[in-house]
């Protein structure tokens, strides 16, 4: 007997008589969705911005990112100055400073914003950058969990993720600290 | 073999440095504080619960189809599948795929599951240099020790010690304690590990029958720092990690940072489903005792645990007693209840490590019956578990004389009158472990027998 038939075996002589699985809830929650998912982004150690255009992500970056040497920027409507299609291997965004990307959902009970494989082009990019801005379109905001699941289809992409803030750790005496492998930082523009 | 120590020999241990056993119970009651108030701001939280619980019911009782679903999906996917009946198994198929991939440098992310397998000294017998990539493991990997915390592996350590750690093993200043300081230089360090892994090994917080994926969290990022610049990656699941559909993360991922830590969610929630193009994505279904428990009736809910830890930090004997106490890979009051089932005599002592109070069942985002279970495993234990004598004896002695109630009212007597006679020492010694940081109540001058017989005749 192969392993797997030995523990299906297993299972069905040990398992109890078939449970029901009950449906999918829906739980009402609350309208202001850019105010949430503002306060939930700062306890998760981010910030976000209510931007009216992209000239406003130009500005920050003209005031934050000056002289940053590698930026890599997804969207089409902001320029980075590295092309992503120059790395073959994921390894080569080593020294990227800033990655930019465009979020498909935002999540306003937790901050979570739905960042499928396609929107990423080397799933390490979020990941491996020091700072991370995403663009997010105010009216891609969903209240809570259970609404983001209804729209998304996880399993069309071969990877994504949901990023709730900057890369963080508490390992040491419980104290937070932001960057732990991951960016150091991460701003969320709410675009109108 | 040496016989593991008792929970309560274990416990005197930690116990010995009071300011640290003090400050590992305050820390953990603030985690458990933020839980409350993270949990306090979902209005549909008892309904969350629930939910959780009964698709896991669902789980559990169609456990059989929902992996062969999983498997098939994953395997259309692109990932190879792999079963283990044991932790032997596991740990062979982690060390037949690197050594066909021929991986020289590896790099892991979390999970308790290989910490259960212990897959880490299995690979270094052969050679391997495992990299523990989570902050907190990799320290108390340098520390050779295990986690004594299933979310927070490190809360055992002060900062001076991580200080000093560091300083040993990264050069990082002497003295230097400072969290920034040193997450910072662990952060260049681990940098260099993920550049140059062939591999990354990683746990799976759920498995999705219905898509063949699965879900890792992680506030890091390290589990995705690794995955996505090796070129294997290998995930490591115990078998009760699935779920049906992928809907049911909304109802899970609700809960466990909530309940873990007081988060809304963790900073990353990677949905995996097809390796990158052109590499490897390996998943290991691990058993090692878990369809053994699913036949325990009594016990097959402590299945459902999704590892977030909330009742390790509200459990009174934890908190005080800290997780090395336990001397099991799962600690604190789910672990009480998983590990009797895989070596009982090992585990005896643990079900016994508890007040009983019952925090542990109210704080657990899946309903497990926890304190209920620890109930029951003493009573196996007592039948079947190795011979307790001195317990024994008392419990026979204590039984004679509550079935008599005139040997009852002498003995009481007795007791009331020599304890109010003896001097400090006689009373408060080795004998007495109730006496040893605590005093006995005040001894009545008489019973409440006495007072009532004297008291009904007044009214009359």
């Amino acid at each position: 007997m192969t392993s797997k038939e030995s523990i299906l075996a297993a299972i069905q002589a040990n398992k109890p008589d078939l449970l029901p699985l009950p449906e999918q809830p829906e739980f009402p929650y609350d309208n202001n969705l850019t105010e949430q998912f503002r306060q939930s982004l700062a306890l998760n150690g981010g910030e976000a911005r209510e931007a009216k255009s992209f000239n406003d992500v130009t500005d920050y970056l003209e005031t934050h990112f000056r002289n940053s040497q590698m930026i890599v920027s997804l969207s089409e409507k902001v320029s980075g100055n590295f092309d992503v299609n120059m790395a073959d291997d994921p390894r080569e965004l080593e020294h990227v400073e800033l990655a930019i990307l465009e979020g498909e959902w935002g999540v306003a009970e937790n901050a979570a914003i739905w960042l499928p494989e396609e929107k990423l082009h080397h799933r390490a990019l979020p990941f491996i950058a020091q700072h991370l801005i995403v663009l997010l379109k105010k009216d891609r905001l969903l209240g809570n969990m259970h609404e983001v699941y209804t729209r998304i289809n996880v399993e069309g992409p071969g990877y994504g993720v949901f990023i709730a803030g900057p890369s963080k750790t508490a390992d040491i005496e419980q104290s937070l600290v932001i960057g732990a492998h991951g960016p150091r930082s991460m701003t969320v523009f709410l675009m109108d | 073999m040496k016989a593991a120590p008792t929970h309560a020999a274990a416990a005197a241990e930690f116990l010995k440095d009071s300011e640290r056993s003090h400050w590992h119970d305050e820390t953990l009651w603030h985690v458990r504080s933020k839980r409350d108030v993270s949990a306090q701001k979902i209005p549909e939280w008892e309904q969350l619960r629930t939910l959780a619980s009964q698709i896991k019911d669902h789980v559990l009782s169609n456990l059989d189809n929902l992996l062969l679903q999983f498997e098939k999906k994953a395997q259309a996917n692109g990932i190879e599948v792999l079963w283990a009946k044991d932790a032997q198994e596991h740990n062979e198929h982690v060390l037949r795929i690197l050594e066909e991939n021929q991986v020289k440098q590896l790099v892991k992310s979390k999970s308790i599951l290989t910490e259960e397998c212990g897959l880490n000294h299995f690979l270094e017998d052969k050679g391997y240099d495992v990299v523990d990539t989570d902050l907190g493991e990799r320290i108390i990997q340098f520390n050779k020790q295990v986690p004594s915390h299933i979310v927070m592996p490190a809360i055992h350590l002060k900062k001076k010690e991580i200080g000093d750690i560091f300083h040993e093993h990264l050069g990082t200043d002497a003295g230097a304690d400072d969290p920034k300081y040193l997450t910072e230089a662990a952060r260049q360090h681990l940098r260099q590990k993920f550049i140059q892994a062939h591999a990354a090994i990683t746990g799976v917080n759920f498995g999705i029958a219905e898509t063949g994926g699965f879900v890792v969290c992680t506030n890091e990022g390290n589990a995705d720092m690794g995955t996505h610049l090796a070129d294997i990656h290998i995930a490591c699941m115990g078998i009760e990690k699935l779920i049906p559909r992928a809907a049911d993360l909304g109802v899970y991922l609700r809960l466990l940072a909530r309940s873990a830590t007081g988060q809304s969610i963790t900073n990353y929630t990677s949905h995996f489903h097809r390796p990158r193009k052109g590499k490897k994505m390996y998943l290991i279904l691990v058993d090692n005792g878990r369809t053994k428990q699913l036949g325990r009736e009594d016990f097959r809910n402590s299945l459902k645990c999704i590892r977030c830890g909330a009742c390790m930090n509200t459990c009174p004997i934890y908190r005080r007693s800290s997780g090395f106490s336990y001397n099991s890979t799962v600690p604190g009051p789910i672990g009480s209840i998983l590990s009797p089932g895989m070596d009982l005599n090992k585990h005896s002592t643990l079900p016994f490590a508890s007040t009983l109070c019952g925090s542990c069942s109210d704080v657990c985002p899946v309903k497990i019956n926890i304190h209920e279970q620890l109930y029951k495993w003493r009573q196996v234990i007592t039948k079947e578990g190795p011979p307790q004598v001195s317990k024994r004896w008392a419990m026979r002695f204590g039984g004679q004389v509550m079935s008599k109630p005139r040997l009852f009212e002498l003995m009481g007597k007795m007791a009331r009158k020599s304890l109010s006679i003896s001097p400090r020492g006689f009373v408060y010694n080795s004998f007495n472990a109730w006496g040893k940081h605590r005093e006995l109540p005040e001894v009545p001058k008489e019973t409440f027998k006495d007072w009532y017989r004297k008291n009904r005749n007044h009214d009359k």
